[in-house]
């Protein structure tokens, strides 16, 4: 793909337009309507650009970005669904495009908040959920704030403490620290689920809840968790449910049943609403009966981003209450499919039958020999960039040093996900016979290994020449 | 199988110390490195600033997560090594030769809190 990173200014060229407007307007006034001192003293400093040159100019700055419409992306943790175009149809219709923020109290609005709140009620089994928080982390800020209120409403103020196992996302322990709760970590045992053993000694007065993702980080369904339920309740904490794996649990098990008590969804990742620079994101709260008192903490000003419940709620009357169960299964079926397809080439630490993502530790054969240094992950995950592939999660999580997670969704076919074994797979063959093809890759993106620690340190925001 | 030297002192979160009259020459183990990954960052403090025992003192960052770095020993920064700062990659290279700072300690007795090579050695497993 060729390198474009021209600013829309430096196409501009004197005197050329996109569309001829007539020199002078008869029947306005024209900037005589407008008072003297607030007229603009010079000309707005506006590109000049004809039609064609403004078409190629973003064409070509969408085609240097990689999204789930260019091709497929197992990022894991992540849930890369397709976004139905339907979505947005819906989402474009005037009368939901131009609404003000404000207008929440339309019945219109109010009719879809309610219809998402019911399926969303009836898919995790919770209660009721507040619509409020604009991302995954502000929902499990929103989640903790709730418990803590639970709490203290009780007159218990010694609950200051929440357990949080060692495999867990990085942001339940940095929501926890932000709400002002001590972290106490849980270790998983040898096969990668949390250690009943090592909680039942966490547990006492100060205890406010623990925080469990289910399935896990490496992708394993949490079989203790009704026993963990009962340990905690009987301990008088709660269960926090981090929503970010619950796509595989859609229609088949639901967290309410598990034990949990406040829960968050992340719409763009288990309800197919678009992510991260396409978002917005939205992290709906839902709790069970005896937290709804509690549901109203003020995390933002406005309800949510509207657009994006719109979007998941078509996204879940489209499928209808049969289909929607085929989510979970599929996305189940795939990656069990590529991890049982890899195995061999590449490490499998945790054999058992996954849920919709596992964790490979590296590549079986390396091509590391006398005086040669073998491929890492960062090298397997960016010479997939030069096969026309989003690189999986790596690094993540912890528990294994070369850890690649891979998560392929539901809406893979088998052909795409066979294409997908077949590149790992040569990549594989690639690092046993020649490592450095990985470790110099990759080679035929528009840029190759940037430097990412001095851009996170000394980033450079604004447009200089070189 | 990581490198361990006789003779120097180590704690338990992975730094070693190398004594040098009433300076503590300090760096982090071949076993923390090979954890870490290839290393991109090394943030180092001020000479000057005083650090009390297993203090933060600095933090390592690499491809894969960032690691605190905590003082072995009480006492004020002497010198700071501008070429891992400059080149992070010297600590993977060699992470007993690259040190990271240099600290005039304010109470030698705290030394023998530390472990020996042997006593690293097992506490890592190896």
């Amino acid at each position: 793909m060729k390198y474009y990173d021209k600013l829309i200014f430096e196409l501009s060229r004197e005197g050329r337009t996109g569309c001829s407007l007539p020199s002078k307007c008869d029947s306005c006034a024209g900037t005589d309507a407008i008072p003297a001192g607030l007229r603009r003293a010079q000309p707005a400093a506006l590109p000049e650009v004809s039609e064609p040159d403004v078409v190629r100019h973003y064409t070509a700055l969408s085609q240097m970005n990689f999204g789930v419409d260019s091709g497929f992306y197992p990022l894991g943790s992540c849930t890369m669904k397709y976004n139905p175009k339907i979505n947005e149809e819906i989402a474009a219709m005037p009368a939901f495009a131009a609404l003000h923020p404000l207008q929440n109290d339309l019945p219109g609005v109010q009719a879809v908040y309610e219809g998402l709140d019911r399926a969303l009620a009836a898919i995790t089994g919770m209660k009721h959920f507040t619509f409020k928080p604009c991302a995954g982390a502000h929902g499990e800020l929103t989640g903790l704030m709730i418990i803590r209120e639970y709490h203290m409403s009780r007159g218990d103020m010694k609950r200051t403490r929440i357990i949080v196992p060692d495999s867990a996302h990085g942001t339940n322990p940095a929501s926890a620290a932000v709400c002002g709760l001590e972290i106490v970590e849980v270790k998983s045992n040898a096969g990668g689920l949390v250690s009943v053993d090592d909680l039942k000694p966490l547990l006492d007065d100060t205890v406010a809840g623990i925080m469990m993702t289910n399935p896990n980080t490496l992708g394993l369904f949490e079989k203790d968790i009704r026993e963990i339920a009962r340990l905690v309740h009987d301990a008088g904490g709660l269960l926090y449910y981090d929503g970010a794996n619950m796509n595989p649990l859609i229609g088949t098990v639901r967290p309410g049943d598990m034990g949990f008590d406040v829960m968050h969804l992340n719409l763009h990742k288990s309800f197919s609403t678009p992510h991260g620079g396409g978002g917005p994101g939205s992290g709906p709260v839902g709790v069970c009966e005896k937290l709804v008192p509690h549901l109203g903490v003020n995390v933002s000003g406005f309800n949510g981003n509207f657009g994006v419940m719109l979007r998941a709620y078509a996204y879940i009357l489209m499928l209808g209450r049969q289909n929607v169960k085929l989510c979970g299964k599929l996305a189940t079926l795939g990656a069990n499919y590529i991890k049982e397809s890899l195995k061999d080439v590449y490490r499998l630490p945790l054999t058992q039958v996954c849920k919709h993502e596992f964790v490979f530790d590296g590549l079986t054969h390396d091509g590391s020999c006398e005086g040669r240094q073998g491929a890492t992950t960062l090298d397997v995950a960016k010479r997939l960039l030069d096969y026309g592939y989003h690189a999986p999660t790596i690094y993540f999580p912890l528990l294994f040093h070369q850890a690649i997670m891979i998560e392929p969704t539901e809406t893979e076919s088998k052909e795409t996900l066979d294409a997908f074994i077949g590149v790992m797979r040569r990549i594989a063959d690639e690092a046993a016979s020649d490592p450095g093809i990985l470790q110099g890759a990759p080679h035929n993106t528009p840029v190759s290994r940037p430097d990412e620690t001095t851009a996170a340190r000394n980033p450079i925001l604004k447009f200089q020449d070189a | 199988m990581s490198k361990i030297i006789e003779g120097l002192k180590y704690s338990d979160t992975h730094e070693w110390v190398k004594v040098e009259g009433d300076i503590a020459v300090i760096g982090v183990t071949d076993f923390a490195q090979k954890e870490m990954g290839e290393i991109t960052y090394v943030d180092c403090p001020d000479v000057d600033d005083e650090f009390a025992r297993g203090e933060e003192f600095g933090a390592l960052e690499s491809v894969k997560a960032s690691s605190d770095l905590y003082c072995p020993v009480s006492g004020t920064v002497a010198e700071v090594n501008d070429a891992v700062v400059d080149g992070p990659e010297l600590v993977n290279a060699d992470p007993f030769e690259n040190w990271i700072i240099k600290v005039r300690m304010s109470d030698a007795s705290e030394l023998d809190s530390l472990m020996d090579a042997d006593a690293y050695r097992a506490m890592i497993g190896e």
